[in-house]
């Protein structure tokens, strides 16, 4: 279980990184998304995989699990939800007044179309 | 227990949630309660000040619940001086709010009361994961905040710095999730005292833990190689809420004393000091990245947001020395470039307004209106961030120096802390001489003083940044040794622990 836990948070992080390094905003939340999944995971694994155990000491069971990072779990959903939730609005926004799915927020120097500029002061 | 440590969070989320809910559209009275709120704000932060100021560390247990089992607010020196200046920088940016920018949008202040609830939560916590929680009210707030007004260019530099502090906030939790699985405990003083005895096998994990949360506060407190989202937001965020920001990086060097400095500091055991080795030359290096970028740009307001990268080598060259004097010279110059980078982005603004098409571009424009005042409020200013006597950046620069004076790394500080600042006083020079004397007048373009002109209350909120400055500087002797008594308590940590979880895990501690 171990093995299978590790490796998925492991593939989740590569492929959220790999995606967040990208140039299109679209990728860039898919990615950030996967990061939000692995650490999820992460934390479930940091109070120790247990099976079949009850999140309270009880006398009749030989062991519990943690249920501090089940609620730390909980507050990371929350807050990744919104944030994801946040920035998908944020591109949308940004793509329908520039027309560009481009995560890069280039300088407006003259003369150079279609580049966004701080024209709004 | 003295139920006003909980004040300064209370307050700006009652106040906040009145606003969106209340008065959401209307102005005239939303300034009003913000505006009142945050001199409450102010109240109790000068309140809790004067209480703190007589060394004890109180603890206010939410729910009554004993550490470290609940969720403790700490009031120590430390996190009431940075509650201060909160306060101060709040009420300089609330007032200049006013003068009009507040109007571009429906929610400034209520995102404004949020962001300083925040803010407010993160100095005050002790506890690790409560930190990540405010360090994301903060954030979330600061996203909304750096947003209003709206336009392009604002959305995709906002779409930028939410992905990057995306990132940071997933950073965070795999530290906090490799510290609690290796200690087992997330109130800050338990982890201080469950790190001296961390298994053998566990070490390297918690060593992991301890260093990527100092690459999360890196993140916020712009330290290179994890600064470039800074001149791109701090450009493109409204002029008040930029100088609001001034105080964002200084939760991330906060932190870092509070995280690294005191939990796992000098007596952390296998994890004693692990950031240090790290963060002198990350310090070093953001002092020339930061001067490099002031001498290369082409705009004011990247020019300042560079010279807030700059400032933040020298306080965290201070930081990197871990003991007494290091913290004390670092406290005073975080104070002074608060305030100062807060009156430069507000002056910076006062300047691009009435620049139009030229916005804060640096080439030959026709004259700015009010030039005498703009000019004389920008070379106060520039003086005070750049560090030239008799302000209090030439104060805080010295007392870095003296504090590096007996490190190892003395030579490389010293040369590079005199190098940069010459470099950022031709920059400044530079830009204030293209903004203000290379000015030509051709007769269709001049520009004039329309009548959105400049507001009392604008050039009173920069004034009072820059009359913070001064404030520092003449009172810089009282100032050193409230200083120096709050690093003091920074180091004592087995006070700390003491007065969170009871005089019993000192004697756990065998002292």
């Amino acid at each position: 279980m171990e093995f299978l836990i590790a490796s998925g948070i492991a593939v989740l992080t590569a492929t959220g990184i790999y995606l967040a390094l990208l140039r299109q905003t679209f990728p860039v939340i898919i990615g950030l998304a996967f990061l939000t999944y692995a650490v999820n995971l992460f934390l479930f694994a940091m109070g120790r995989l247990t099976v079949d155990r009850p999140p309270i000491i009880a006398t009749g069971s030989p062991g519990y699990a943690d249920p501090l990072p089940q609620a730390l779990v909980l507050t990371a959903i929350v807050i990744s939800f919104g944030m994801t939730a946040l920035i998908v609005v944020l591109a949308l926004r940004g793509f329908l007044e520039t027309g560009s799915d481009a995560g890069n927020a280039e300088r407006g120097e003259d003369g150079i179309p279609g580049v966004p500029d701080r024209s709004h002061r | 227990m003295n139920h006003w440590i909980i004040v300064p969070i209370i307050l700006p989320a009652f106040a906040a949630a009145f606003l969106v809910t209340a008065l959401s559209h209307d102005l005239a009275r939303q300034r009003l309660v913000s505006t009142v709120s945050t001199l409450l704000l102010l109240a109790t932060a000068v309140w809790l000040f004067i209480l703190a100021s007589d060394g004890t560390t109180r603890v206010y247990l939410l729910g009554n619940w004993p550490a470290p089992f609940g969720v403790v607010m700490v009031l120590d020196r430390l996190s009431a001086l940075m509650l201060l200046v909160t306060a101060v920088l709040a009420l300089a940016v609330v007032v200049y709010a006013c003068g009009g920018w507040d109007a571009k949008g429906r929610h400034f202040h209520t995102l404004f009361q949020f962001q300083l609830m925040g803010i407010g939560g993160a100095f005050l916590t002790g506890d690790a994961f409560n930190l990540f929680v405010f360090f994301e009210v903060m954030l979330i707030a600061s996203y909304g905040l750096m947003l209003h007004g709206g336009g392009a260019y604002r959305l995709r530099a906002g779409f930028q710095y939410v992905a990057v502090n995306l990132v940071g906030s997933t950073l965070f939790l795999f530290a906090v999730g490799l510290i609690y699985a290796t200690t087992g405990t997330l109130n800050m003083a338990d982890i201080a005292v469950k790190a001296r005895a961390v298994a053998e096998g566990d070490v390297a994990l918690l060593r992991t833990g301890v260093l990527l949360l100092l690459l999360v506060f890196a993140l916020k407190s712009a330290l290179v190689p994890l600064h470039w989202w800074l001149p791109t937001a701090y450009g493109a965020a409204p002029a008040p809420v930029a100088a609001l920001f001034a105080i964002m990086t200084k939760v991330g060097a906060y932190c870092i004393i509070r995280m690294h400095g005191m939990v796992f500091g000098a007596e952390a055991g296998a994890v004693a000091n692990a950031a240090q080795p790290w963060l002198l030359p990350a310090a070093l290096l953001t002092l020339v990245v930061g001067a490099l970028g002031v001498l290369a740009t082409r705009r004011l307001l990247d020019l300042v947001a560079f010279s807030v990268v700059w400032s933040m080598g020298s306080l965290l060259i201070a930081i990197s020395l871990f003991d007494a004097g290091g913290m004390a010279a670092a406290l005073y110059y975080a104070v002074h470039s608060t305030v100062a980078a807060a009156g430069l982005f507000l002056v910076a603004d006062m300047i691009v307004r009435h620049r139009r098409h030229w916005e804060d571009r640096l080439t030959t424009a026709p004259p700015v209106p009010h030039a005498t005042l703009l000019s004389g409020l920008f070379f106060l200013a520039a003086i005070v961030m750049a560090g030239l006597p008799p302000f209090s950046g030439f104060i805080g620069k010295l007392l870095v120096l003296d504090a590096v004076r007996e490190a190892s790394s003395a030579v490389w500080a010293w040369g590079l802390i005199l190098a940069t600042s010459l470099a950022v006083i031709i920059g400044y020079s530079r830009a204030g001489s293209v903004l203000f004397w290379k000015a030509e007048v051709r007769a269709e373009e001049a520009l004039t003083a329309d009548g959105t002109g400049l507001p009392l209350t604008s050039i009173l909120a920069a004034a009072g940044m820059i009359g913070a400055a001064g404030l520092l500087t003449v009172g810089a002797g009282p100032a050193t040794d409230v200083f120096a008594a709050t690093a003091r308590q920074i180091m004592d940590i087995d006070g700390y622990v003491g007065a969170v979880l009871g005089p019993d895990a000192r004697l756990a501690l065998g002292r």
